[in-house]
């Protein structure tokens, strides 16, 4: 089978900060666990995460050891798991819910590498425009950074509040789309405070790359998604998006477009 | 062939962590490989190990089990050690370099408990805060353990995630030191996890071999002709192995927990069963499906009870250097009770894997023939479960 050429999907992610950029408007990018609560309902969340105003959508490619992640993305990960999400079958998902706005696969490297050499190309194929991977960093495994950054998807990498100038550096030079930094040391989930780093750390990292900065880690209201935005170019929003799945399509949409409003107040 | 880096056992190895990790990484990096040039570190790890610890442990002949089996057993007693493990050989010295580093603040993750153990024993010694990572499952099948860890004062937190067990204990510990990276300090227990773990793990418990290779040129005038040791993460392999590996005439023998049985889908059994990935930091042989989720080990032995292995193992077998064996839960017990009826000493279930493959595959050793088992661990901890599944004879 031969694939399509799919040069333009990377883009997509680089148009929408331009874009953002001409209105002065900041990203918002919801994170959810593919096949969570079920393939169905998973559909449905999608959706309303675009009618909500997401900007990108980070898809959680679920994996049964997620050592970044908190308690809720590991419930929804097993759950996803329980009802036979594989990596296969998120690309399908993607396929069937073919978002209007860019898709970012959101992965460990395990379930990754086990779907193949052709895995990052089948993405494109499917309609993913970046991937971000928790347990690569930069320098980690040349061979395969480089798989990762010459595919057609935008490879987007972490930043950690513990990371050095230098590294910062290196990593933003090794990535695309946008850096992901994250705001605070821990794993994923919902916080009362941002890191009170946080603003020096964005201005360091700001410093050494001209690519959108976007912060995740710990935000879960709209204040705190208005108050990082006013310092990053764009915001992560991830359990508590996953706790709403596991309620319905409705407390999605209606979480998702009250993170919009704050964000364009 | 590839070779050793400094982050990886040819292709195995590795540091695939959070990038939150990445400093802490190279942090401990730097203060392993200043404290091994440090002749004071060592000299305080070497008074410690003699005063504390108890070594060196001793190599014991096996006259019976020799008998038995047909050739002449040689056993390194690592149940001897203080808190009856080998454990304590890595937990010690990784005490001394957290203490170095300025970090008062200790985490570390479980099976059978023998490592948390140590690890609480250590941090008594030296007055360090301690938290253990244990699956649920496990503090049931070692509950002893878990008394022993809280009567020194550690913390032992329950595990609820996935399988309870020691894949989750190691999950849940790497999350806490992804939360309070700046004052902790992760004991890990195997030679496992991400760069440089395995590394300095196995030269923590290298200790082991240089002592029996010393003791048996001293008691048996000669060195082995097979070494065998237990394999579940791989760390008293490791530490009994690293000192022959270069000694290309003496084989080396891992065994690994079959479990219900190597077809049965209930085992431990990575490195025959396994194929290549990533787990918990490193790139190595591993339990898994075919769509990259990580396959629920299942061994009798909460100790062995891992669905991966030390990258250097991976290495091992890949290079033909190591060979990798395995006997199954009811096997493991027969041995448990075979060494306790020739020889005086119950070993641990998961040392019994070791002594069971020796006594099962009787008719591979010759008259002439050394074999040196590594007694990792004692048993008095595994008594109360196969009491309680009735497998102690009447």
């Amino acid at each position: 089978m031969a694939s399509p050429p799919a040069t333009t999907s990377s883009n997509s992610i680089t148009r929408r900060f331009d874009a953002l950029k001409k209105e002065s408007r900041r990203a918002l990018v919801c994170y959810v666990t593919a096949g969570h609560p079920d393939v169905g309902r998973s559909l449905e969340t999608l959706r309303a995460l675009e009618d909500g105003g997401a900007d990108i959508i980070e898809l959680g490619v679920p994996f049964s050891d997620p050592i970044a992640d908190g308690p809720v993305i590991q419930a929804s990960s097993q759950q996803a798991l329980e009802k036979g999400m594989t990596y296969d079958g998120v690309l399908a998902l993607l396929e069937r819910a073919k978002p209007r706005v860019p898709v970012v696969l959101f992965s460990y490297l395990n379930p990754i590498l086990a779907a193949g050499p052709d895995a990052l190309t089948r993405a494109a194929d499917a309609g993913a425009s970046g991937i971000l991977v928790t347990d690569i960093p930069v320098g980690a495994d040349p061979a395969r950074e480089e798989w990762l950054g010459a595919s057609p998807l935008a490879f987007i990498r972490l930043v950690a509040p513990t990371t050095p100038g230098a590294r910062m550096a290196e990593i933003a030079r090794h990535g695309s789309g946008f850096v992901y930094l994250i705001s605070r040391l821990g794993v994923t989930g919902v916080q009362q405070t941002t890191a009170a780093s946080l603003p020096e750390t964005i201005q360091r990292l700001r410093s050494t790359t001209t690519l959108p900065i976007c912060v995740g880690f710990g935000i879960s209201t709209p204040e705190q998604a208005r108050s990082v935005g006013k310092l990053a170019d764009g915001v992560v929003v991830g359990s508590a998006l996953v706790s709403a799945a596991e309620h319905g399509p409705e407390d999605v949409l209606k979480l998702t477009r009250s993170l919009r409003e704050a964000l364009d107040d | 062939m590839a070779t050793e880096t400094h982050h990886r056992f040819g292709a195995f190895g590795g540091q695939y962590v959070p990038e939150t990790l990445i400093p802490a990484l190279d942090e401990l990096d730097a203060a392993f490989a200043q404290a091994i040039r440090d002749p004071e570190f060592q000299r305080e790890l070497d008074r410690l190990l003699k005063e504390y610890v108890g070594r060196p442990s001793p190599l014991s002949t096996a006259p019976r089990l020799s008998q038995a089996v047909g050739c002449d057993v040689y056993l390194k007693r690592e149940d001897l050690n203080h808190t009856g493990a080998h454990k304590i050989n890595s937990a010690l010295a990784q005490a001394l370099l957290a203490q170095r580093m300025g970090k008062r603040r200790i985490i570390a993750e479980t099976g059978a408990g023998q490592h948390g153990v140590a690890t609480a024993t250590v941090c008594a010694r030296f007055g360090l805060d301690c938290t253990v990572y244990m699956g649920e499952e496990d503090m049931r099948r070692q509950e002893l353990n878990v008394y022993r860890m809280r009567l020194m004062g550690a913390k032992v937190v329950p595990v609820l995630s996935g399988t309870r067990t020691l894949k989750d204990a190691t999950s849940e510990a790497i999350r806490d030191w992804v939360t309070n990276v700046n004052d902790s300090y992760y004991i890990i227990g195997s030679v496992v996890g991400p760069a440089p773990y395995p590394r300095m793990v196995r030269d923590f418990q290298s200790v082991i071999g240089r002592e029996a290779k010393a003791q048996m040129l001293e008691t048996a005038g000669r060195a082995p002709s097979s070494v065998v040791a237990c394999v579940g993460g791989g760390s008293n392999a490791m530490g009994i192995f690293h000192a022959f590996v270069p000694d290309l005439a003496v084989e080396l023998v891992g065994v690994e927990a079959a479990g219900r049985g190597l077809d049965s889908g209930e085992h431990s059994a990575s490195l025959q069963r396994g194929v290549p990935g990533v787990l918990h930091g490193s790139l190595s042989y591993l339990l898994q499906d075919e769509s990259g989720q990580v396959h629920p080990a299942h061994s009798i032995s909460a100790g062995l009870d891992y669905p991966g292995v030390g990258p250097e193992h991976s290495y091992l077998k890949e290079t033909g250097r190591a060979l990798y064996v395995s006997v199954t839960d009811d096997e493991a017990v027969e041995g448990l009770g075979m060494l306790g009826r020739l020889e005086g000493i119950i070993p641990a279930l998961e040392t019994s894997h070791a002594v069971a493959w020796v006594v099962k595959e009787k008719e591979r050793w010759n008259k002439g023939d050394a074999v040196l088992i590594c007694i990792s661990g004692r048993g008095d901890k595994d008594l109360a479960q196969i009491t309680e599944m009735g497998l102690l004879p009447a």
